[in-house]
């Protein structure tokens, strides 16, 4: 009688079991990628230089730090939440890191040291968000600015640069296997483990759930509170991450490192097609929407065009997303509606089936 | 245990003089009831009885401040709805709680899916289970499908499946018939008997009182949180249960009141929207109350929206009182004369969050503005002197609408109505989901206003209602006018070959 088990349920003809979201989610990612590829076409059309190798090199730099945030963001905006505090705690990570290395430690400890303090402060949000009941929008802008002012209070007007750093770490930073740069190698994985844990993993589909239907997954008996909590957990410990990556990187840290930050990931992970009402998206997606919006950063210059654009076209390209999301969610309703399943009696389906 | 055993089985849940308060309201006082396998018990009781409370508290979300739940006749604690389902209890909830997200796989088995090595979902394994469940059911949906855009009686249909995967011994469901057609209910009780016959035990909770009497075998009723009866239903009429609902005779039901009807007030003539409703034509006279009878989706609505000026319509016309409408103004159609109480009062008839207070007064902004700016003394006679009328029940005029009963709730957006003092009223499923004692005096009070002149548009999918109160009826059957009964000559039977289109043209 139980139906839990594979061996004794019958295998069901897929029969036409189109997996519609499956189809959009895809349909819009490749939308991007499609996007980013004329782009980068336009861009070498424009100017030979751009894929060169050191061009590539750049591109996948720059994105991904962003790639990084984006995920861990992701997580937290497939709960319906924000974490608006990833910049802040990036800035503040990575002068931990730089400090710490300035002062002769070790490299892997410095990572460590700048992730364990990105889980500090994601728990800190995760409480506050899941126990307090509080809009995420308000508690994170205030664990921005209060993150802020302690890394401000703390590191006043001395900076890192890369002579304070170990050759070791900078060359790390900049690189890698042929034109494949160790970071974003490193960010590949952790974004595919993430990508294969949300879809393969019940604690990750209850972030889905969770976000689509906040009272039904209660009812679920879904822990709606631990689960909150781990994903800025982990949305922080990403964050501290990526300012290690970012010490690694530029080699050049001060009190405003990352401000503005969380407004460009917030950005890519809309663009990338999480809804921000939580429940749909994948973190492909996201990383998708950072490289582009990165992308922008570099097509433009290549191009000949002024760099001022470069805001202006990321939120053209926010509002054109949230327009398509608009557009796409309203025709799958329409859709799903039309085609109401055609009803056949237990005993007619099972002469058909079989 | 201290009751005498029974001859049958032992009860599988049951419930021992549970109390449960929220702040100063008493929810539940000493409550107890036994579900035994095999049976369908039914639950009743007025809204505000405390029927959705005990179900939660059955259901794991509500701790008993008082009592006891007994499964198997052991004392339990449910420290959630997991714990609940994990004793094999499924509740189907009044508002659907399925993920709109995720397929309808994910939602039958969030929680327990169906694991490969490493703690991986094996999405096949899910796939599989729930094609071969939703077979057994006898319907056909894809399991690939997202739960968004399913109708309510397909949700109901998944949330079955869902108590089914975990072969659950009780099945507890809180009105699950109340948005549903005569169909989709006779699909429904199938399924349930099903179960029943195969053991579970199955709590069943409607305001409708047939059903209850269809289904149920035993019945306990609830009234201000105590427990007035639990017996069997055989030998049980209607008005027995309705008396142990309300504690009290109820005067009547359907107090209709024979009034001579006046000169016509509302007239629609050859009224088409394209794709929606054809050439619908009627009139509706002083002092008269005419049903508009239907099957779910065959347009009523839709016609009182579009002669209310909410839609637009693309031929034909409506006059009100000799005066001709322009389509699409609802601010026309109101200074015409003209009122909409429509279908869902939390959606479209009430600002949940605002108070009372306000909530009447909304549609008198203007008349009781000076120069322009709210009068809020004004503001608040008027709202009080409506509420009062209406026996509103509730504490302090200020407070949200939120915190009344489904059935106060009705009475406000009615009286925020009544309040611009129309010469027609149409009324959109006006109890709908309101206990029998509040019906009556709806009922009630729109027989006095037709008594007093006012012409009364009623749509009711409540055949009972439009059969007790209705001057005429007008049945409509995909999109059209299909028959004009008058009230000799109605009969469930007439109305319904007019709605189903079996009717001799």
């Amino acid at each position: 009688m139980t139906v839990t088990t594979t061996d004794d349920t019958p295998v069901v003809p897929r029969s036409g079991g189109t997996r519609l979201v499956d189809r959009v989610l895809r349909m819009r990612e490749l939308a991007i990628l499609a996007v980013l590829l004329v782009m980068i076409a336009v861009a070498q059309a424009g100017n030979s230089a751009f894929l060169s190798e050191q061009g590539v090199k750049d591109l996948l730099l720059n994105a991904t730090i962003l790639v990084l945030v984006a995920t861990g963001q992701s997580l937290v905006v497939l709960t319906r939440n924000v974490d608006l505090s990833v910049g802040s705690t990036l800035g503040i990570s990575a002068f931990a890191a730089g400090t710490w290395l300035r002062d002769g430690g070790d490299p892997v400890v410095a990572v460590l040291l700048a992730v364990l303090l990105g889980i500090g402060f994601g728990l800190l949000n995760g409480l506050l968000v899941s126990l307090g009941q509080v809009p995420a929008l308000v508690v994170t802008l205030g664990t921005l600015y209060i993150i802020r002012g302690v890394d401000s209070l703390w590191v006043g007007s001395r900076q890192i640069t890369a002579t304070d750093l170990p050759g070791g770490f900078v060359d790390f930073g900049s690189g890698g296997v042929l034109t494949i740069p160790w970071l974003a190698l490193i960010a590949l994985a952790v974004l595919v483990a993430t990508g294969y844990y949300l879809k393969h993993y019940g604690s990750g589909r209850e972030l889905y759930a969770l976000g689509s239907d906040p009272e039904a997954a209660r009812l679920a008996g879904i822990p709606v509170r631990r689960r909150i909590l781990a994903a800025y957990t982990f949305c922080g410990a990403l964050a501290g991450l990526a300012g290690a990556m970012y010490l690694a990187r530029f080699g050049n840290v001060d009190s405003g490192t990352g401000n503005g930050y969380e407004l460009t990931v917030v950005s890519a992970v809309v663009v990338g097609g999480i809804a921000f009402t939580g429940g749909s998206g994948s973190v492909y997606g996201a990383a998708l929407g950072a490289l582009l919006l990165t992308s922008v950063n570099s097509v433009l210059p290549a191009l000949g065009v002024s760099s001022v654009w470069v805001l202006a076209i990321n939120g053209v390209l926010l509002l054109l997303a949230i327009a398509v999301d608009r557009i796409v969610a309203l025709r799958v309703a329409a859709a799903l509606k039309k085609k109401p399943a055609p009803r056949r009696t237990a005993m007619a389906k099972e002469k058909a089936g079989a | 245990m201290t009751h005498p055993p029974d001859t049958g089985p032992a009860p599988v849940l049951a419930l021992k003089g549970v109390s449960k308060s929220f702040g100063a309201v008493r929810a539940l006082r000493d409550v107890s009831l036994e579900l035994l396998p095999g049976e369908v018990h039914a639950l009743a009781g007025e809204n505000g009885a405390g029927k959705s409370t005990l179900i939660k508290t059955l259901a794991g979300v509500h701790r008993p401040d008082a009592g006891q739940v007994l499964l198997d006749g052991e004392p339990v604690v449910f420290h959630g709805p997991r714990d609940a389902r994990d004793a094999g209890i499924a509740v189907i909830h009044q508002e659907p709680t399925l993920f709109p997200d995720l397929s309808i796989a994910e939602n039958i088995f969030m929680g327990r899916r169906p694991r490969r090595a490493l703690g991986r979902i094996d999405h096949k394994a899910t796939r599989a289970a729930t094609a071969a469940l939703i077979r057994r059911l006898g319907v056909d949906l894809d399991p690939d499908r997202p739960a968004r855009g399913l109708s309510i009686a397909d949700q109901q249909i998944v949330e079955i499946a869902k108590a089914l995967s975990f072969d659950a011994r009780v099945l507890i469901m809180d009105e699950p018939t109340a948005a549903l057609t005569g169909s989709e209910v006779a699909r429904l009780f199938g399924v349930v008997r099903t179960l029943r016959d195969r053991g579970a035990a199955v709590l069943f909770v409607s305001h409708r009182l047939e059903e209850i009497f269809e289904i149920g075998r035993r019945v306990t009723t609830l009234r201000d949180g105590a427990r007035i009866a639990g017996e069997p239903l055989a030998g049980m009429t209607e008005d027995d249960l309705v008396r142990r609902m309300v504690g009290r005779d109820l005067d009547e039901l359907y107090p209709k009141q024979d009034v001579e009807p006046g000169e016509v007030v509302l007239s629609v003539r050859r009224l088409t929207r394209e794709g929606v409703f054809t050439d619908v034509s009627f009139e509706v006279r002083r002092g008269e109350i005419v049903g508009l009878a239907g099957l779910v989706g065959a347009g009523r609505t839709e016609v009182a929206r579009a002669v209310f000026g909410v839609d637009r319509w693309d031929a034909g016309e409506v006059e009100v009182a000799g005066r001709r409408l322009r389509g699409g103004a609802p601010s026309v159609a109101m200074a015409a004369g003209l009122a909409l109480v429509p279908e869902d009062r939390r959606a479209q008839g009430l600002v949940m969050n605002l108070s009372i207070e306000r909530n009447i007064g909304l549609t008198g902004l203007r008349t009781t503005a000076r120069a322009g700016l709210m009068n809020r003394g004004a503001e608040r006679s008027r709202s009080l002197d409506w509420a009062v009328r209406l026996q509103v029940k509730y504490a302090r005029i200020a407070d949200a609408v939120a915190t009344l009963s489904g059935g106060n709730q009705q009475k406000v957006v009615l009286a925020k109505w009544l309040a611009t003092g129309p010469q027609v009223l149409i009324v959109d499923e006006p109890t709908r989901g309101i206990d029998v004692g509040t019906k009556a005096e709806v009922h009630r009070l729109l027989g006095a206003l037709a008594a007093d002149g006012v012409a009364v548009l009623m749509i009711s999918s409540d055949l009972p209602e439009i059969l007790g109160m209705a001057d005429r009826v007008l049945v409509m059957h995909e999109g059209r006018i299909s028959a004009e009964i008058p009230r000799s000559a109605a009969t469930e039977e007439t109305v319904m070959a007019a709605a189903t289109g079996r009717a001799a043209a």
